[in-house]
């Protein structure tokens, strides 16, 4: 139902994260990406949620949830790959105007990689 | 409206179940042939009121979520019923960003995305009892009536 795939570029992490996130899910992401982080040379992350096709506002809690740690160690949070569904759920939510959205990976590590 | 068509389901307060209970729905809404973003938006509607009987109404004693959908002309009606603890102040509860639950980095936008999503949304709860989330959505091009089978 959940599958995450990282690698890391520099001090970031790339983590796709495919499937559907709900409450059910939110559980298997949260401690995955957790586990990632612990890897302190890790400053930024960007999400590919190309291969999402599903998120309701538990994954929301997920997002904010990794967005206040990477801010901790003063780094950034980027996403792109956002059907218009999951849009639709990140404009609601106001997630976009904390978590830059991009168009594609190499948008976004320019993108976060900018002071 | 008249209610063409009628389904029932119930299923036990189980984290497993957000997908299938969502994915039935949907199913169901299909006979009126809606769009790829009607479906998203009545399985996300759902997604948020199961998720909340599940980890709100029956968080200490597990117990069944029910589900009735009934089909009209042009749209669906979706209830969530459970018999958990109930919501002491709806309007608080269906305020954005509210949540009692914060611990578990819920997000209090649950009723909001239910909102958004759907045309129609009514909450009714009491304290010991439980809750009832009947919903709305309106199918713009719904046309199952000139294509018999
Ligand atoms: N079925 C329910 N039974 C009891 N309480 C509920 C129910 N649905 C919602 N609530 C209450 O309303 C609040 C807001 O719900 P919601 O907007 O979905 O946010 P969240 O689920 O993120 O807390 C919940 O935190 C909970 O206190
Ligand atoms: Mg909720």
């Amino acid at each position: 139902m959940l599958d995450i795939i990282s690698h890391r570029q520099g001090d970031t992490l790339i983590v796709s994260i495919k499937g559907e996130l709900d409450h059910h899910t939110a559980e298997i992401a949260r401690d995955r990406l957790d586990s990632l982080l612990e890897d302190k040379s890790l400053k930024n992350m960007v999400v590919d949620l190309s291969h999402l096709k599903f998120m309701d506002s538990s994954g929301i809690g997920v997002f904010i949830g990794r967005y206040k740690k990477l801010s901790e160690r003063m780094g950034k949070l980027g996403a792109y790959g956002l059907n218009n569904h999951i849009r639709k759920i990140w404009e609601i939510s106001g997630l976009h105007r904390i978590i830059d959205i991009y168009d594609n990976l190499e948008e976004s590590l320019n993108g976060i990689q900018e002071v | 409206m008249k209610i063409t068509n009628e389904m029932r389901l119930e299923f036990l307060s189980k984290s497993q179940n957000e997908a299938f209970a969502r994915v039935v729905v949907a199913a169901f809404a299909a006979q009126l042939d809606p769009t790829l973003e009607e479906i998203a938006d009545i399985k996300t509607a759902v997604s948020e009121a199961v998720t909340n009987a599940i980890i709100h109404a029956y968080d200490q004693n597990p117990g069944y979520v029910e589900i009735i959908g009934q089909l009209f002309d042009n749209g669906i009606i979706v209830q969530v019923i459970d018999r958990g603890k109930g919501i002491k102040d709806v309007k608080e509860a269906m305020q954005p960003l509210y949540t009692s639950k914060p611990e578990l980095e819920r997000s209090g936008m649950g009723f909001t995305v239910m909102e958004t999503f759907m045309d129609e949304i009514e909450v009714i709860s009491s304290l010991g009892e439980g809750t009832k989330v009947t919903m709305v959505k309106y199918i713009k091009n719904s046309n199952r009536t000139e294509k018999p089978r």
